[in-house]
C-alpha cells in the first residue's frame, strides 16, 4: 500500500522569494513601535517646558534657547528628539511611497528625495545642537544679544 | 369560543433603487452604472433584490452565489461602500430612502458584473501552507489530541470561509496586490496556533517578509469587513508577535 504524502505547495512562490540579510521591514516595524514610545515622552516634555513650566510661552526668545543648549541635558534631549522623530517620520513616508506609488522611476525619485532631505535636516539640525554660541567670539557687539559678556 | 384561523398581515413592500456596477467584457470598455427599482421587503437581503433583478428584470446580471446562507462566501460584493456578504445583508439595515450601490469587490480583476477573478486571492491563501503539517505518526498511533484550550487559540480564525472581503477591503492590497492580504494570514494564523501543528516556524518565516505581516497598517477594514466576526486585524498582529518571538 503506498501512501500519499502531505500536500505541499512551495514554501514561497518565486517573485517573492527574499533574499537573507536584514530584515528591513521588520525592523522599520519595531523602530517606529518603539521610538514612538520614547518620541511620546520626549515631545510632551519638549512641549512642557518650553510651552507651561515657570512663565510658560513668554519666557521663550534667544537667550532661552541659547540657556537650554548650554545644559548637556537639554543637548541630549534635543538630539534624540531630533533624530528619532526625523527618522520616524522619514520612515512612515517611505511607507506610505512604497504603498501607493506604483510607477518604479516615481518611487525612486520620491524615496530618494526623502532620503535626501532626511540626512540633510539631521545633519544640520545636528550640527546647530552641538555648534551653537550664542556669543561668538569677535563679533560686533551690536551684533550679540544683553547677556553676552562685553569684551 | 370561536376559533380563528390566524391570517398573518400582508407584509408591506417597497421600491428600492439599487444601482449596480455593470461590466460586460465583450460589450463594455469601462464598468458602468445602471440603475434597477426593484419591490422589496424589509426581510429581503440584497441577494434576494438581486435574484429579483436578474429573474425579472436583466438575466444578463452576472454574480456568484452558491448556499445563500453565508456559508460558502460566494457573494461577496461592495454594498454601499462596504464588503459585505449579499446574503447576509438585510434591506432593512440599510438606508432605502438613497440608492443602494453595488458593485464588485476591489483590488481583484474584474471579469464580469459583480465577479471578479479570485485566483490571485487563492494563491496568496495557497502559499501560507494552509494544511496541518505533521511529520510522522502520533503518539499513541491513534490520534493528535487537543485540550480545549488549546482548540479555544485558534478558534476565531477557523471560522473564515475564505469570501475575500476582507483581503478585498485592505487598503495594502488594492494598491498593487502583492500582499498575502488578511485572508491569508488569518488562515496561517489558524495552522501556527495550532497545538498539533509542527510547520509553524515555516510558515512565520513566510509571513516575515515585505510583502507579509509588515505591510500591514493596522487600519481594520478587514475586521470590519468579515461577515464571520472574526477578529482579522488582532490575529495579524499576533502573527507579528509570533515572528518576533520567534515561536507561535
Amino acid at each position: 500500500m503506498s501512501t500519499i504524502d502531505a500536500p505541499r505547495s512551495p514554501l514561497v512562490s518565486p517573485q517573492r522569494r527574499r533574499k537573507r540579510g536584514i530584515n528591513w521591514e521588520k525592523w522599520g516595524w519595531i523602530y517606529m513601535r518603539a521610538s514612538g514610545v520614547v518620541l511620546v515622552v520626549l515631545i510632551f516634555g519638549h512641549l512642557f517646558v518650553n510651552l507651561f513650566a515657570g512663565e510658560g510661552v513668554k519666557a521663550i526668545d534667544f537667550a532661552f534657547v541659547a540657556g537650554k543648549l548650554a545644559d548637556p541635558f537639554w543637548v541630549a534631549w534635543d538630539t534624540l528628539l531630533l533624530w528619532l522623530a526625523l527618522i520616524h517620520g522619514a520612515n512612515g513616508m517611505r511607507t506610505i511611497v512604497n504603498d501607493y506609488a506604483n510607477n518604479r522611476l516615481v518611487r525612486y525619485i520620491l524615496l530618494g528625495a526623502i532620503a535626501l532631505s532626511t540626512i540633510v535636516l539631521l545633519t544640520l539640525g545636528t550640527l546647530v545642537i552641538y555648534t551653537f554660541d550664542p556669543c561668538p567670539a569677535g563679533s560686533p557687539a551690536d551684533l550679540l544679544p544683553s547677556f553676552c559678556p562685553v569684551p | 369560543m370561536e376559533h380563528k384561523p390566524s391570517v398573518p398581515g400582508e407584509v408591506p413592500t417597497f421600491t428600492a433603487t439599487l444601482i449596480i456596477r455593470r461590466f460586460d467584457p465583450e460589450v463594455d470598455e469601462e464598468p458602468r452604472w445602471q440603475d434597477f427599482d426593484v419591490e422589496l421587503h424589509a426581510t429581503d437581503r440584497i441577494l434576494d433584490a438581486l435574484h429579483k433583478i436578474k429573474w425579472e428584470q436583466d438575466g444578463s446580471l452576472t454574480f456568484r452565489r452558491s448556499c445563500a446562507h453565508g456559508v460558502c462566501g460566494s457573494d461577496a460584493m461592495r454594498i454601499n461602500g462596504k464588503n459585505r456578504l449579499a446574503c447576509k445583508t438585510l434591506i432593512k439595515d440599510l438606508d432605502i430612502s438613497q440608492p443602494i450601490y453595488i458593485e464588485a469587490i476591489k483590488g481583484l480583476p474584474l471579469e464580469k458584473d459583480l465577479i471578479v477573478d479570485m485566483e490571485p486571492f487563492f494563491d496568496s491563501f495557497r502559499s501560507v501552507n494552509p494544511f496541518l503539517m505533521a511529520g510522522g505518526a502520533p503518539k499513541d498511533g491513534k490520534e493528535r489530541k487537543q485540550s480545549p484550550v488549546e482548540r479555544a487559540r485558534f478558534d476565531d480564525t477557523t471560522k473564515c470561509i475564505l469570501c475575500a472581503a476582507c483581503t478585498s477591503s485592505c487598503p495594502v492590497f488594492w494598491t498593487d496586490g502583492q500582499y498575502f492580504g488578511p485572508a491569508a494570514i488569518v488562515n496561517a494564523h489558524r495552522f501556527i496556533f495550532d497545538s498539533r501543528d509542527e510547520g509553524s516556524n515555516v510558515r512565520l518565516d513566510i509571513l516575515n517578509d515585505k510583502e507579509g505581516v509588515w505591510r500591514c497598517r493596522t487600519t481594520f477594514n478587514c475586521t470590519d469587513a468579515c461577515p464571520r466576526g472574526i477578529q482579522v486585524t488582532k490575529a495579524i498582529a499576533e502573527v507579528k508577535q509570533a515572528i518576533l518571538r520567534g515561536h507561535p
